[in-house]
């Protein structure tokens, strides 16, 4: 079986992020860039399947040269193959969606195993569209997977419960937290990654169908206000602040 | 809550440190890092208070090859550089200085030895089980009567008839000890000190636990106890080394490691001082705003910059095989006594919180009291770089 997974990489939540220059992009700046933690589970998930049913294991993500990154720790974590597909990663879902369709038809994949969403984006369509654009089955926001012979069956969260999806493979997987644990790279992992290569290619596909025309960040959080007076008093401003401005009450 | 000013993302790096660092010892930092801080940081600190190390952390640490990794690949281990097996001691000891001790006397005081001084059947029986955690070991030098100077030993190995050893003595001070399967015991024979393989159950053996240390209160600490223990020459006898070098040997491999993984302390300790001095307002301003205390900011930052530049220079000499243990005592001496006064200044920051588990400071602190002793004592490597640079030895 050959899975492939698709890898985005994003800013780490912990980055303080900051609008460019341009008012519609981000300042790349003190950036720290990781995987995406739903492509984490994607991958966790095709490693499994390599080591349960022997399934070879490529990854892909689209990006500039920093991108070999998160393709190095998918290598060191136990991926066999990884490929860097020069492009624009970061913008419109269906130029990525199309890019990683044109790459991925007729090398005979099983399986492409995805997060549900990147983190930080969270538009939840690359998965979709690529299925679409191949013609494949689908399931997404996926919590368990069973494979047997040629068809899958997904579980997935439902407002109130879950739902099973069986289909057929080739088949597109986005999966969700609960999936799996991710491991965690071991030192051998590393030094092996060492000794496998990155291939690099252009992207092809379609061009984008829409780009970000403004990026703002959400106001500033107000300083905290401090009551004054004795404990009386300050209960009662607290009341009418609850009341009045929360409105909670 | 443990922790809530240790989880940083970023290493502290005034002067482009990870710029030097290869893309695979980057890897290995962010590895160790990563699992420092969802393994380690939620739970130390009641280990700490409870005095008990995370045994279930062993073989997890083993999966990740964090004993010996600087080992060939054939004996299980991960074939690291020597920078990169830096980073990892760095980022541990980042976690709890017990947690680094643990794999400083499993990789480099156990595994190395066996490694560099062992059989070939030695090697192929211990070090694969060794790497993954699946046993422990210890490293038995000190004695209650001879501490800098282990030389002296009292522990007496003499050579009986039927390829038998018999070994009498006591070590103190012995990490892991009484969780060891296995311990290295340095003990006189007539060809002068030998290193013995002594595993648990041994009739004669034991090794009770120290109690009552306010310093690596998550780390184990035992005395190894040797009355008439008989082992078997070919399994036991180190062959391949005699006299005092051999244990001064493992001792500049774990010093090598003892040097990066102090600064890691500090760094959390650094961090969170910082941290602490934007954040805590006295006189309306941030306590960060006054002079005497960017003093003390300023001062540990610049020490714990200094210390990288040191290790890292030390370590590429390391994988050029180019160094001397002048130069790993000038590195252990140093890292360890800025990181020690680092943690003291960020405890003084941090005012009476300074003194709470809430922050990592003061385990830190308290801990770096026993690294600043143990692997050769700060007067010690003094001296040591003393007779270097004088050629006359002072302590003796
Ligand atoms: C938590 C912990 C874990 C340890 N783990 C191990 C272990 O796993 N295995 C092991 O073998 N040992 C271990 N040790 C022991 C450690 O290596 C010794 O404590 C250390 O070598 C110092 O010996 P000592 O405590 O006997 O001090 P001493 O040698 O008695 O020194 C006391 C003081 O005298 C000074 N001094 C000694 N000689 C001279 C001199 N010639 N000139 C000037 N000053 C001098 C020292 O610098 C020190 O300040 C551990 C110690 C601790 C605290």
């Amino acid at each position: 079986m050959k899975i492939l997974v698709a890898l985005k990489q994003v800013p780490d939540t912990e980055t303080k992020v900051k609008v460019a220059a341009d008012g519609r992009s981000l300042d790349p700046t003190d950036v720290k860039w990781i995987t995406s933690p739903y492509d984490e589970y994607a991958l966790e998930e095709a490693i499994r399947l390599k080591e349960s049913a022997q399934a070879e294991v490529t990854v892909v993500t689209l990006g500039d040269d920093k991108g070999k990154d998160v393709l190095r720790n998918a290598l060191a974590l136990g991926a066999d193959n990884a490929i860097l597909l020069k492009g624009d990663g970061q913008g419109d879902a269906f130029a990525v969606a199309s890019a990683l369709a044109a790459f991925a038809k007729d090398k005979g994949f099983d399986l492409i195993l995805a997060g549900n969403k990147g983190m930080g984006g969270d538009n939840s369509a690359v998965g979709p569209m690529l299925a679409e654009l191949l013609g494949w089955a689908q399931a997404n926001v996926v919590v368990k997977l069973e494979l047997s012979g040629a068809t899958f069956r997904a579980e997935r969260e439902i407002e109130g419960g879950s739902e099973a999806v069986e289909g057929s493979l080739p088949a597109v997987i986005t999966a969700q937290k609960g999936l799996n644990e991710p491991r965690y790279a071991s030192l051998k992992g590393i030094m092996a990654a060492k000794k496998k290569t990155i291939e690099e290619a252009d992207a092809t596909g379609l061009p984008a169908a829409s780009a970000w025309s403004a990026l703002t960040l959400p106001p500033a959080r107000p300083e905290g206000r401090k009551l004054e007076g004795d404990a009386a008093s300050q209960a009662k401003s607290l009341f009418g602040l609850l009341r009045d401005e929360a409105k909670v009450l | 809550m443990a922790g809530a000013y240790a989880t940083f993302n970023h290493i502290t790096d005034y002067m482009g440190f990870e710029g030097l660092l290869s893309d695979e010892e980057k890897m290995v930092r962010e590895a160790a890092r990563d699992f420092v801080n969802k393994e380690v940081l939620p739970i130390i600190e009641k280990h700490a208070q409870d005095q008990t190390f995370p045994a279930h952390l062993i073989k997890k640490m083993g999966e990740l090859s964090f004993y010996g990794p600087s080992l060939p690949e054939e004996y299980g281990c991960a074939g690291l550089s020597n920078v990169a097996y830096g980073l990892l001691m760095y980022e541990l000891e980042r976690g709890d200085s017990g947690l680094r001790s643990f794999c400083s006397v499993q990789g480099s005081l156990v595994m190395w030895p066996i490694y560099a001084y062992g059989s070939e059947e030695q090697k192929r029986y211990w070090l694969p089980k060794l790497a993954a955690g699946e046993v422990v070991g210890c490293f038995g030098l000190t004695e209650p009567d001879f501490g800098s100077n282990p030389g002296g030993m009292l522990t007496k190995a003499v050579k009986e008839p039927g390829g038998k050893w018999r070994i009498n003595g006591t070590k103190m001070w012995i990490t892991n000890g009484t969780v060891a399967d296995v311990a290295i015991v340095w003990a006189q024979t007539e060809d002068g000190i030998r290193g013995f393989l002594v595993e648990k159950g041994t009739p004669g053996f034991s090794a009770p636990e120290t109690h009552g240390k306010w310093s690596l209160r998550a780390s184990v600490t035992s005395e190894l106890v040797l009355e008439d223990v008989i082992v078997d020459e070919a399994k036991s006898l180190l062959p391949n080394v005699k006299g005092l070098k051999g244990p001064l040997g493992c001792l500049t491999q774990a010093r090598y490691g003892i040097a990066w993984g102090a600064l890691g302390a500090a760094d959390a300790s650094y961090q969170c001082a910082l941290d602490y001095a934007l954040n805590r307002i006295q006189f309306d301003k941030p306590i960060a705003a006054y002079q005497l205390q960017q003093e003390k900011l300023a001062w540990m930052v610049t020490e714990l910059t200094k210390g990288q530049l040191l290790v890292l220079q030390l370590g590429r000499l390391k994988d050029a095989k180019k160094f001397t243990p002048a130069q790993v005592s000038m590195a252990k001496m140093n890292n360890v006594n800025v990181a020690l006064e680092i943690c003291r200044k960020a405890r003084t920051i941090l005012g009476a919180n300074g003194i709470l588990d809430e922050y990592p400071v003061m385990r830190h602190m308290a801990n770096l009291e026993s690294v600043y002793t143990y692997e050769g004592t700060h007067d010690m490597h003094t001296l040591i770089i003393g007779q270097e640079v004088t050629g006359l030895p002072a302590y003796r």
